[in-house]
């Protein structure tokens, strides 16, 4: 009974829980957390397509793995970015950064 | 040698363009050489002319030649530069060379010492191969590209002393007012070329022949009228013509009198194939040339200045004219062309003659006691004079009378009283000039004298042309004119001794009142002004039409252009400038789109996303892998 | 219903529970715990997907290094209230709420209507030896433009966070 479509209906609810919190956290962090799941999410999907569809070779999972190196190489330099700007502004609240204001 | 001459006729056109050219480029610098090359080229066009005319008229009018090469040839459109000989070219062209040749040698003495000398020799070739251009041409494009240039000739004359104002005034008025008339003119063309798909004559009076609609016809024939009626000077568009006395008086007595004011009835011969299915046309026409007569003689009773006298005398001789083709006597009309460009240019060059011994005066009354120092003038002067007021055997009284027995008997009987009328006040006012400037007791001429012989000879010439040319459409000579030009369906009139001896009669008696008042002093002239003095006044003015036409456009026109003016700057404009300023609104109201904030942009971008996948859906994109 | 159904239901039910804290939280660093039981249950939901290495790697990674990496740079810029620091928009969150909803309906929407293909293997049991074998082998560039990837990340993190214009 669990097949394919109970899978990527889970990783569609979580990524449409990651785009929430990256519409509406105000903390910058927050926003980065909430796009790890998003990639979790998708990571998800591809596993899943792999298993249930395409499952002679594991090229799903190898996909993944990728997105799971690009996603870790992102939150480094990410949260190197936030520490710099905090340095400068004292804050990481995105209300504040609003600098290409009209 | 005649016969193979026709095939050459070509070159009479092109022989003063050349001229012209050489004058113009290189030659300018030597006054003295340019005159000789242009006397010459109109010279050599003038030998031939002689033989082309000379083939034709030995044929009884019934050799017709026709030549042309194709110019331009599209879908739809084909336009051919050629030419066509018959008997009505054949009498053009002697009248336009001989003319300007007389023109071309008597202004060397004329126009001695003008600085703009050999310009005005490369002006006179340029008309001269135009006007020839015209007379030869064989389809309405290339008259009209002609009739064009004589246009822009005449306004190279006309304002030749350029330095002066009003000579550039008359200049522009003649151009503008000729250009009104074109106007129609080309409109006409542009129907024929619609409606028939050729504009050459030969075609077109095969095709028009078997046309029945007349309304269309109708329109078309009054549309070109508007072109003669520009061109000859007719009522409503004379008033460029006294006007355009401020050229010399050569020019005058070439362009003014005897040739390109003529354009407009030779265009109306040659196009009689048109007009002779219109009838209510030529009514038209008859009518207009007919008041146009009369207005003019009218005016010419009470001016003072000798060229302006001339002028309305030409004007009312072109209504003549024009008369005479609106009568159906096309023949007489072409006639009466012919006799009047040497009668008239005759008295142009005796009355220049005058104005080149008094230096530069033109006011008859302070002429005066000129026969005596100018014996050759005068009595030139005196033969033209004869000769306009139809005096017999002179060629003035043959044409002038073929028109009236045109009129007559072709039932317009109030034209024919009418242009009795303008006989007796024409003979009035010539020879109340004659009695007045060469008989008068006025102090002018006292210090006048003879002109050189340059300027003698053309007249004597020309007097001579005066006394016989007439007789070649003269019941002496059978009327062989009417062999040469004629059209098909013309009906023959018998000479008619009743209206040779009236029209006679009435020319007698206006002279003997001209003398009767002028040189007897019969009649208090002084006394007669103060008590008509607002009729004297209508006329001296020429009927106000001049200043009407100033208040028409001051009103009218400026009027318009500045409401038009006021619609390019609101409404063009502000359509212009209203779509910069909706662009500029545009941007003020997105840019608050721009809040700085990444968040906000991520959501736009989620939003198209939504939209894409919403598409997508309803594509019905059912991916089967 | 079999086992397997019910354990998936469970981990599921954990995962979408701990991602609903990630964005629910106010306290920023309960935010950062609930992701890392989210990392979790996807590592579970590896597992029963048969994808057994790829499971370690997102417990190692995600759970482990990346995690720890979040908890330190929260630390770091942490200046106010901790209790506060994971606000949402006022007025925007219900935007984001509305946007992100309709992007799951369509998605999912998407999902339930396609036909998926069924596949006729399975997966080979030695998922590290496959993998290795399409990573040295077919993608070897991609990996190595991954590694490249990496070390561009280290070094520019460092560079980031240390700040500019030390070095005059």
């Amino acid at each position: 009974m669990i097949d394919l479509t109970a899978y990527l209906l889970l990783g569609t609810v979580l990524f449409g829980i990651g785009v929430y919190g990256v519409l509406s956290k105000r903390n910058a962090v927050g926003v980065l957390m909430s796009v790890e799941l998003m990639l979790n999410a998708v990571n998800i999907n591809f596993i899943a397509v792999n298993k249930f569809v395409a499952s002679s070779q594991v090229i799903g999972q190898l996909f993944a793995i990728f997105i799971i190196v690009v996603a870790a190489a992102e939150v480094a330099v990410g949260l190197a970015l936030i520490l710099a700007i905090f340095r400068q502004k004292k804050s990481v609240d995105l209300n504040d950064f609003n600098l290409l204001k009209w | 040698m005649m016969e193979t001459s026709v095939q050459y006729a070509w070159i009479i056109a092109i022989l003063p363009f050349i001229a012209f050219a050489l004058i113009g480029l290189f030659l300018h610098r030597w006054p003295r050489l340019s005159a000789a090359l242009s006397i010459l080229a109109i010279g050599i066009a003038f030998l031939i002319s002689l033989l082309v005319s000379l083939a034709v008229f030995s044929s009884e009018g019934n050799l017709v030649y026709e030549a042309a090469a194709r110019w331009l040839s599209m879908p739809g459109l084909q336009v051919d530069m050629g030419i066509l000989v018959d008997g009505l070219t054949a009498v053009m062209l002697i009248v336009v060379t001989t003319v300007a040749l007389l023109v071309q040698i008597y202004s060397l003495g004329y126009m001695h010492g003008d600085p703009g000398f050999a310009s005005y020799y490369a002006y006179q070739s340029f008309f001269a191969g135009s006007m020839l251009g015209l007379v030869l041409a064989n389809n309405f494009g290339q008259i009209f590209v002609f009739w064009e240039l004589v246009g822009l000739a005449s306004y190279l004359l006309i304002g030749f002393w350029f330095g002066r104002n009003s000579a550039k005034e008359a200049a522009k008025k003649a151009f503008i007012t000729n250009r009104v008339g074109d106007f129609g003119f080309l409109l006409s063309i542009l129907f024929l070329q619609i409606l028939f798909g050729t504009l050459n004559f030969n075609g077109l009076a095969g095709e028009i022949a078997g046309y029945t609609n007349t309304g269309i016809l109708i329109g078309i024939a009054i549309l070109m009228l508007a072109g003669p009626v520009g061109k000859s000077a007719q009522f409503p568009l004379h008033v460029w013509l006294p006007d355009a006395m401020e050229g010399p008086t050569p020019v005058s007595a070439l362009i003014h009198a005897a040739t390109m004011v003529a354009a407009g009835v030779y265009l109306i011969a040659r196009a009689y194939f048109i007009f002779s299915s219109t009838p209510q046309a030529l009514l038209a026409i008859a009518v207009i040339g007919g008041f146009t007569a009369l207005f003019a003689a009218t005016i010419a009773i009470v001016q003072n200045d000798i060229k302006r006298i001339l002028a309305y005398s030409t004007l009312s001789q072109l209504g003549y004219m024009v008369m005479a083709m609106g009568v159906g006597a096309m023949t007489a009309g072409m006639f009466h062309l012919m006799t009047h460009a040497f009668f008239k240019s005759l008295l142009f060059l005796g009355a220049g003659s005058v104005i080149h011994a008094l230096h530069d005066e033109q006011d008859i009354w302070k002429m005066g006691r000129l026969a005596g120092k100018m014996p050759v003038t005068t009595w030139t002067f005196v033969i033209g004079a004869l000769a306009l007021s139809g005096i017999p055997p002179l060629s003035g009284f043959w044409s002038k009378d073929e028109i009236l027995l045109g009129a007559y008997a072709s039932g317009h009987i109030g034209l024919y009283i009418l242009g009795t009328i303008v006989a007796f006040l024409t003979a009035f006012y010539m020879f109340r000039l004659i009695f007045v400037a060469f008989f008068g007791s006025g102090e002018g001429g006292l210090k006048a004298h003879e002109s050189p012989a340059v300027m003698s000879v053309p007249l004597v010439i020309l007097a001579v042309m005066a006394i016989i040319a007439g007789f070649v459409g003269s019941p002496l000579m059978n009327n062989v004119f009417a062999h040469w030009v004629s059209y098909p369906g013309a009906v023959h009139h018998n000479p008619s001794l009743g209206i040779m001896a009236v029209s006679s009669l009435v020319a007698v008696a206006g002279i003997i009142l001209a003398w009767a008042v002028y040189q007897k002093k019969m009649v208090d002239v002084a006394a007669v002004k103060t008590r008509f003095n607002g009729l004297y006044q209508l006329l001296y003015h020429k009927y106000y039409i001049d200043e009407i036409y100033q208040w028409l456009i001051d009103h009218l026109i400026d009027g318009t252009a500045k409401v038009l003016f006021w619609f390019d700057v609101y409404v063009i404009n502000g359509l212009v400038n209203g779509i910069a300023a909706l662009t500029g609104m545009a941007g003020q109201v997105l840019r608050y789109t721009e809040n700085g904030q990444v968040q906000t942009y991520a959501m736009y971008m989620f939003a198209g996303i939504i939209v894409i996948i919403g598409l997508v859906m309803m594509a019905g994109f059912a991916i089967v892998l | 219903m079999n086992l397997s159904d019910l354990v998936f239901i469970v981990t599921a039910l954990i995962t979408v529970t701990a991602a609903v804290g990630v964005v629910g939280f106010k306290n920023i660093v309960h935010s950062a715990l609930s992701l890392v039981l989210s990392f979790l249950g996807v590592a579970a939901l590896y597992f029963q997907l048969q994808a057994g290495f790829l499971g370690l790697v997102q417990i190692l990674v995600y759970a482990g290094a990346v995690s720890v990496l979040i908890i330190f740079a929260i630390m770091l810029v942490m200046d106010k209230d901790p209790d506060e620091s994971n606000r949402s928009h006022a007025k925007q969150k219900y935007w984001g709420g509305l946007i992100a909803l309709l992007v799951t309906l369509g998605l999912g929407a998407a999902i339930g209507s396609t036909i998926w293909p069924q596949s006729s293997g399975s997966l080979p049991e030695d998922s590290v030896g496959a993998l290795a074998t399409l990573l040295l082998g077919d993608y070897v560039v991609a990996f190595e433009v991954a590694a490249l990837l990496l070390l561009v990340a280290v070094v520019g993190a460092i560079i980031l966070a240390k700040g500019a214009g030390e070095h005059d």
